[in-house]
């Protein structure tokens, strides 16, 4: 028996209609909705891939089952900025070449935004700290943090965010 | 005459495999190396640019494709530029002269008169109305290179030793499908395998019911012989289905690695073939003073950020796959030998997956997909493992055992070196008749391959980086080529060189120490090699090495060195630590000296992912078994997080000589050695196994 789940991605309204209503959003982004953005690591909420916001507090999708996101609002990497619009944190990204293979980075990306959002000027420990629940396996932890403060100290001289 | 072809293009000798003008304003680069994260792509970029003299922009690359590029083997080793490159920079300096020559006969002029900027050509600095566009009907590149295409000199490089951005870098912070995880063809179908636990282990019974019970939307079983694939339509009902199958499908012959089988000394009194070579016995021991100590570490896991994918479809008597792997060319050879098919009959496309560092599962989840995907005839099959299977089925890096033996002169120096080791294979590869795992669950499984290692014409597996640079009268290897492993084992970041560089670098250390020598003096005191004096100095000076630091106290510094293969790039490292229940690293410095670098920041970045990498190693990680392998996630194999990740400053020296030296992996010993030394120098007290655990921080403590 299908259901339908109806929540908010990126600013628009969807609604998906699924047989299991245990199934991970991440899978509903990926397969549902095509949004490739959002990764799957390890489907066990330990890496961080598959980071994304839900009414703004950064959660792991794989472990967030469908039904529970009814009626809330998710951002994805994809809502943050384009290339035409880079978000702050994406911009100090690339100026930064914060990433090897990148599998990690649109997670990391959303933590920090989760981050920036309530801390604008964290230290390089707190950044560190928040970023622990995402894993890079490819050492590109520096450069990353560094990323991140940059993104921070634009968005307070005034870059949009 | 012409010095010899570089190997990639003797192998691939006609031009046109390598660069094409497809369009008016488009250039078409080929490479055989594929992007692992390492930034390849973008350095072949560079030198081509460089070398036709055209934009960047300009540059449509293709790589690692069985049907479109040139047959260069495995993208590992840190050998693509080395090699790759040195091909690449070779074929478009010889496709530059084929054009200036043709451009000369129409112009009417000398070849040396042209010259090209941004693909038109000109003749003293002036338009000729020519450009390689106009030109490239006229010039046939069906043909082989000479080597005669004069390169352009290191000085007049522009794009070459420039930190162009990376290509492939905005695709993955804006979230764009470049991951072969990504992928989704028309009509496709997701699988997953319920892995057969050992070679020889047999299906004894799969309760279908229980397992459809847990996918709770429809699935479809794939058997063949012992190999038992799901698929279905929904990811989620497959994946249900594939974590219920482990409880509910029964095997025979079930042989699980135990825990005593976890420790490298298991290894010892294995059957193993064993071989000696160096210098032919142990000089006269007559007055000499003895060194000897061993040194240990646990197999690793690859532990890719993603589990390994692939893709495959069979239509019309022709398979189609998509994999992350590092050689194309390899898995489509073993795919046909797997398959029954011929190779011509099989194309392997090479898609971006996660960083690999080496031999993990994407060979061998390419192979599930062409298994099921040879069943069923017009149907597109992806498989995804799971986060258990890859770290439970990947390949591991083999533990290690390495004793090294010296005899010390009376000033304290080494004048002969025995490095003894102990090793199961690095080299799993399909392309050196290692197996495809699936392969192993089919009916007739192929025969476990004989004994092998990488040779030492290649580097070495479990003996590379076992020879020290250091100027000792006498030196040899005593390698025990381990044949029984609990694991299949091949090829990480560094293969032997991790822990003979650890085990040596450890032991010079420890030589200083018995003569009272500061470790930096006393490894300049045996090294003439101007390039690995000139690194050890730079990064002494980088960190203010200070020879009086007081250690002991749990505040420590040490200083580890290797040239990676003994032949590719120099690398020194020194680490700052705190010890107290565990190993805090404050600061890590290296320089590097690889040579020409084509892209310096992302050379350094690769440096940088080595040294982290191999700190995780030291400092964290073993691959544990407990009646099966344990480590089976982030939290039964964890590894270093952001909070844990010291400051690091890398410094490249020598960039502009000619030759370019390979870079990824030669950090992976002089850190985890300097991580060692450093400890060493903090608690006052050796540790010589490694992960370097609390456990045995205590138990050196407890020793002092
Ligand atoms: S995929 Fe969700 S935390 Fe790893
Ligand atoms: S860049 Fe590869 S995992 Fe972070």
């Amino acid at each position: 028996m299908t259901q339908e789940f109806k929540f908010t991605v990126n600013g628009k309204p969807v609604s998906v209609s699924l047989g299991n209503e245990e199934t991970p959003l991440l899978n509903v982004l990926r397969n549902e909705l095509g949004l490739m953005g959002t990764r799957f690591g390890c489907g066990l909420e330990q890496c961080g891939c598959c980071m994304v916001l839900i009414d703004g507090e950064p959660e792991k999708s794989c472990g967030k089952p469908v039904w529970s996101i009814a009626g809330k609002t998710v951002t994805t990497i994809e809502g943050l900025g384009s290339p035409e619009r880079p978000h702050p944190l994406q911009q100090a990204f690339i100026d930064e070449q914060a990433g090897q293979c990148g599998y990690c980075l649109a997670g990391i990306v959303i933590t920090a935004k989760a981050l920036l959002d309530k801390n604008p000027s964290p230290t390089r420990a707190q950044i560190a700290a928040a970023l622990d629940s995402n894993i890079c396996r490819c050492g590109t932890h520096n450069r990353i943090l560094r990323a991140v403060a940059k993104a921070a100290a634009q968005i307070r001289a005034g870059a949009g965010a | 005459m012409n010095a010899p072809l570089p190997g990639p293009l003797a192998d691939n000798p006609s031009l046109d495999r390598w660069v094409s003008f497809p369009s008016p304003g488009k250039v078409g680069i080929f490479t055989g190396r594929v992007e692992l994260g390492q930034g390849v792509l973008t350095a072949m970029e560079q030198i081509a640019a460089d070398e036709l003299d055209v934009a960047m922009a300009r540059i449509v690359l293709r790589s690692g494709d069985t049907e479109l590029t040139p047959n260069e083997g495995y993208t590992a080793g840190s050998q693509s530029i080395q090699f790759g490159g040195v091909a690449m920079r070779q074929a478009c300096a010889d496709v530059r002269a084929l054009f200036l020559n043709q451009a000369a006969k129409i112009i009417g002029c000398a070849p040396d008169e042209l010259s090209v900027r941004d693909g038109a050509i000109l003749r003293k600095n002036a338009a000729t109305g020519q450009d390689y566009w106009t030109l490239a009907g006229a010039v046939n590149l069906a043909v082989q290179a000479t080597g005669s295409g004069p390169r352009k000199p290191i000085a007049d490089m522009t794009v070459i030793g420039g930190s162009s951005e990376r290509l492939d870098l905005p695709d993955k912070i804006f979230g764009n499908a470049i991951f072969i995880h990504d992928m989704r063809l028309p009509g496709m179908v997701h699988a997953r395998v319920v892995r057969q636990p050992n070679r020889g282990a047999t299906i004894d019974a799969v309760d279908e019911k229980a397992i459809l019970r847990a996918a709770k939307t429809p699935v479809q079983f794939v058997r063949h012989g012992s190999f038992l694939a799901i698929l279905g339509d929904d990811e989620t009902a497959v994946d249900l289905a594939a974590t219920a199958a482990v409880d509910h499908v029964g095997w025979q012959n079930v042989e699980a690695p135990t825990a005593a089988q976890q420790e490298a000394n298991w290894l010892l009194q294995r059957p193993a073939v064993d071989r000696i070579f160096g210098a032919p016995d142990e000089g006269n021991p007559q007055g000499r003073q003895r060194f000897e100590a061993t040194y240990t570490r646990g197999y690793l896991a690859h532990a890719s950020i993603s589990p390994s994918c692939g893709l495959a479809e069979y239509r019309d008597g022709h398979l189609t796959v998509w994999t992350h792997c590092q050689g194309v060319y390899p898995l489509r050879a073993a795919l046909a030998k797997t398959l029954g098919l011929e190779a011509s009959a099989i194309t392997v496309h090479h898609v971006q997956g996660s960083g690999c560092y080496g031999h993990n599962g994407a060979d061998d989840a390419a192979t599930d997909a062409a298994i099921i995907a040879m069943r069923m005839p017009g149907r597109p099959v992806r498989v995804r493992w799971r986060r258990e299977e890859e770290f439970v089925y990947e390949p591991k890096t083999p533990a290690m055992i390495v004793k090294v033996r010296a005899l010390v002169d009376d000033a304290g120096k080494p004048v002969d070196w025995t490095q003894e080791i102990w090793s199961p294979t690095h080299n799993n590869r399909p392309g050196a008749g290692g197996n495809l795992l699936g392969a192993l669950a089919l009916p007739n499984p192929p025969p476990e391959p004989p004994p092998n290692d990488v040779p030492e014409s290649n580097g070495g597996g479990a003996t590379r980086n076992g020879e020290p640079l250091y100027d000792i009268a006498a030196k040899r290897i005593v390698h025990h080529l381990v044949a029984e492993t609990p694991v299949r084992t091949s090829a990480l970041r560094g293969l032997g060189a991790m822990p003979n560089v650890f085990a040596l670098e450890c032991g010079i250390d420890e030589l200083a120490e018995r003569v009272g020598k500061d470790p930096v003096a006393y490894r300049l005191s045996i090294i003439a090699d101007k390039r690995a004096r000139a690194v050890i100095e730079k990064v002494a000076a980088m960190a203010r090495w200070d020879a009086k630091a007081p250690g002991g106290a749990g505040h420590g510094r040490g200083i580890a060195f290797a040239r990676y293969k003994n032949r590719a790039a120099y690398s020194a490292v020194v680490v700052e630590l705190d010890v107290a229940e565990e190993i805090r690293l404050a600061h890590v410095w290296c320089a590097t000296d690889a040579g020409l670098v084509i892209n310096p920041d992302g050379a350094i970045n690769q440096i940088e992912g080595g040294i982290i990498q191999s700190a995780s190693w030291v400092l964290k990680e073993q691959v544990r078994f407990d009646n099966g392998v344990s480590s089976i996630d982030w939290e039964t194999y964890p590894v270093l997080k952001f909070s844990e990740v010291p400051e690091i400053d890398i410094e490249l020296i020598n960039t502009k000589d000619e030759v370019p030296l390979g870079v990824g992996e030669v950090t992976a010993g002089p850190t985890a050695a300097a991580i060692g030394n450093a400890v060493s120098h903090a608690l006052g007290a050796r540790i010589r196994d490694l992960p370097l655990t609390r456990e045995r921080i205590m138990a050196a403590l407890l020793k002092e």
